[in-house]
């Protein structure tokens, strides 16, 4: 961690447990939220909270950061047992099948605001937030909140420098490498090798990614097709690259790779379409963004990418009222003013048409074109396996593919032995975790 | 002395108690829980079980992943033990025989010591950063681009490094008030017996220490196993990846990150094994050897 988020990140911890309670009134129902949002994110929520407070007097809502995602996950499932759980839960992408596959712990997103007649219609929602959350039947089970997907950011003074032009394709990024090179500049950093690299590589190829349709149908029996020729030779491409000095790897890590292109030692960088506020203030460079690259050999056009991000969660066991005041924050959520807010402010992509419409009226993406890519890219066209996946264990499983992929990049196993690894250790996890559900 | 000293037959028991009731509920009491959660697979948010039977342990060692991390749990304990020992040893008999100014330099070499370990860590993860650090740029003078983060191996070095510094400063404090317990007298016919300060050292001085090296031994390997969790967990920034573990961070680990209960207990029972043996093994067999006068 740099020295910059780590004050950001301190300073946002102080801020989240003084700056909403300042605003009122005794009887106002609580509510409580944890969530993983630190710096200016966290910055950006405790402003909701407190637009939301002063909206209405009815409900009261305390936000508190948790920590990263997995830690704040982890406090969920503590407190929940311990019968002191918030009302509101952040659970991101890979927690879902463990948050939405314990039943009874959640009350569905939709359930709730029809229950507590808040008016929901689910065309409302852009397609890929729609099905990301749901379950197999369609049902909105979290209420989308930070949704985010991979793209792509450059440096525009250093592709000006090289003569060439933002990639497409993988193929293009091959042509163009070696001239990013010979300017000075390390080509391509990215910042999470299972999200960008793995999920969003099938995904974004339309690549079944794991059985009984990607894991929603169910968790027993569930395998993923992990160790499949495609994305092998992607990572032996990658593996080339980075031999021959056209690809950089800093690690796990998310911050020490998006170091390299804040720094300018990386021309071009995948991180997450949520990450353009972070880097308007960062950087000193003019940067742009484009869509994730795909490989031509693989698909002639490509598919669009999952939602990635985070969700929040109604958590079950609450009183009626409580409940209420926690439909009431999920529809003021979802109204196109905060959407926009949201969007404007952290890069997330904008849940609501309503709220790309808007930000569009708004002339944001005249002023900020690289603001539009992510939900650009989620209104690519659907395949049958663009909708996301389903699967338990998946933290672990994700760092077993970060392990391997380190592994295989500094050489102490090849692609074939690693995929093989990948697999057997998933599929393994997957067994224990549809176990612990039946 | 009078042989009988309680007039009642539960005096004894009842003075006992609140030790007995202080190891039943933080320890007794919570091993048992994992000796019995180590049996069942577990949903997280209800508890509901499965049995497994000894399947959690047969999945844990036969792991690749598992005997990994139980390898470099068994470098990176001793490279630390050894490390404090050594350089806690010698910066003590070298403050020991400083005259002028001896208070400052102890000072200096303590407060160290005062540093709680996630900050150890966090300085760790500073003086390390592959962007900024400075620890990195002082290693690239030898023609070697240190990436903590990336290179199992210099990770690992990053990692000891840190939790050896953080430790010395515990062993220095325990030999210098062993030396200074050495009488004089002792000292001075050794010096008449012998002009090398080095031999005179290991044969009279380093064995009159050893109640005091056993014990540091122990509480060094014990801070090594457990004590570095959280310099651990800062200098790998929350994602393993392919960076070295120690098995107390991989029962953290599938635990909490990964919220496999009924594995990561397993696993810390096959810890709470090891550590078992591993004391009556030092009491047995080393103790017998050394002499506390």
């Amino acid at each position: 961690m740099d020295r910059r988020s780590f004050i950001a990140l301190t300073g946002a911890t102080a801020l989240s447990t003084t700056l909403p309670r300042m605003a009122h009134a005794a009887d106002a129902t609580k509510i409580t939220l944890w969530h993983a949002m630190g710096g200016r994110l966290g910055e950006v929520v405790n402003e909701i909270a407190t637009r939301f407070n002063a909206d209405q007097s009815a409900a009261m809502l305390e936000p508190a950061y948790k920590g990263g995602y997995e830690d704040t996950l982890t406090s969920v499932i503590a407190a929940f047992r311990a019968g002191e759980h918030p009302n509101i839960a952040q659970v991101f992408d890979a927690g879902a099948a463990t948050i939405i596959g314990a039943p009874g712990a959640v009350a569905a997103a939709e359930d709730l605001l029809a229950e507590t007649g808040v008016a929901f219609d689910p065309n409302d929602y852009i397609d890929g937030v729609r099905y990301f959350y749901a379950d197999s039947a369609g049902k909105m089970i979290g209420m989308p909140f930070n949704s985010s997907t991979p793209i792509l950011y450059y440096n525009e003074d250093a592709l000006k420098k090289a003569g060439v032009t933002p990639p497409k394709t993988w193929e293009e990024f091959q042509e163009i490498a070696p001239k990013l090179k010979e300017a000075g500049y390390v080509p391509l950093a990215q910042s999470h090798l299972p999200w960008i690299f793995t999920e969003n590589f099938f995904s974004r190829h339309n690549l079944q990614f794991a059985t009984n349709n990607n894991g929603f149908d169910g968790a027993e029996g569930t395998k993923l097709l992990i160790n499949t020729p495609e994305i092998k030779m992607h990572f032996a491409r990658v593996k080339e690259w980075l031999d021959a000095g056209l690809f950089g790897f800093y690690g796990t890590g998310w911050n020490d790779n998006q170091a390299a292109f804040e720094t300018g030692k990386a021309a071009m960088w995948l991180g997450s379409s949520g990450s353009f506020g972070g880097l308007l203030k960062s950087t000193n460079f003019p940067f742009s963004a484009t869509f994730l690259p795909y490989w031509k050999e693989i698909t002639e056009q490509p598919y669009s990418t999952f939602i990635g991000g985070a969700a929040l969660f109604a958590l079950s066991g609450k009183p009626a009222e409580e409940n209420r005041a926690t439909a009431e924050f999920f529809k003021y959520l979802s109204s196109p003013e905060i959407q926009y807010y949201w969007h404007k402010e952290t890069g997330y992509v904008p849940i609501t048409k309503a709220a790309y419409e808007m930000a569009k009226m708004d002339g944001h993406y005249e002023r900020f074109p690289a603001a539009e890519i992510g939900i650009l890219q989620l209104n690519e066209r659907a395949g049958e396996w663009t909708r996301g996946y389903r699967l338990g264990y998946y933290v672990q499983i994700r760092d077993v593919m970060n392990r391997e992929y380190g592994r295989i990049f500094s050489g102490e196993t090849d692609v074939d032995t690693a995929f093989a690894t990948i697999e057997s250790e998933a599929n393994a996890l997957l067994d224990r975790f549809a176990r612990t559900t039946g | 002395m009078k042989s009988a000293q309680f007039d009642s037959r539960f005096g004894p028991y009842l003075l006992l108690l609140p030790q007995m009731a202080v190891i039943s509920i933080f320890f007794l009491w919570p091993a048992a829980e994992a000796v019995w959660a180590s049996f069942f697979l577990e949903d997280p948010f209800f508890g509901t079980r499965v049995f497994v039977g000894l399947e959690n342990y047969v999945t844990a060692l036969t792991s690749d992943d598992y005997a990994r991390a139980a390898w470099f749990t068994v470098i990176f304990t001793a490279v630390v033990t050894l490390a404090t020992l050594g350089i806690g040893m010698w910066l003590a008999v070298a403050a020991d025989n400083v005259l002028r100014g001896n208070n400052t330099y102890k000072t200096l070499l303590m407060w160290v010591y005062a540093i709680a370990p996630p900050v150890a860590g966090l300085i760790g993860v500073m003086l390390f950063d592959q962007h900024i650090g400075p620890l990195v740029d002082f290693v690239a003078l030898f023609g070697h681009e240190m990436q903590v983060g990336v290179s199992w191996w210099d990770t690992a070095i990053a990692m000891m490094i840190v939790a050896s510094w953080k430790q010395i400063p515990y062993t220095f404090i325990f030999v210098l008030s062993g030396l200074q317990s050495i009488p004089n007298s002792v000292r001075e016919a050794a010096a008449i017996d012998c002009r090398s300060s080095i031999r005179r050292f290991w044969t009279v001085i380093f064995p009159l220490l050893a109640p005091t090296t056993f014990f540091l031994m122990i509480v060094n390997i014990t801070y090594a196993l457990f004590e570095t969790f959280g310099i651990i967990d800062l200098m790998v920034k929350g994602e393993p990846g392919n960076n070295p573990k120690t098995l107390v961070y991989k029962v953290y680990l599938d635990g909490f990150r990964g919220n496999d209960l009924g594995g990561s207990s397993a696993q810390s029972v096959i810890l709470m094994i090891l550590v078992l043996a591993l004391t009556i093994v030092q009491f047995r067999l080393i103790e017998r050897r050394i002499h506390y006068s």
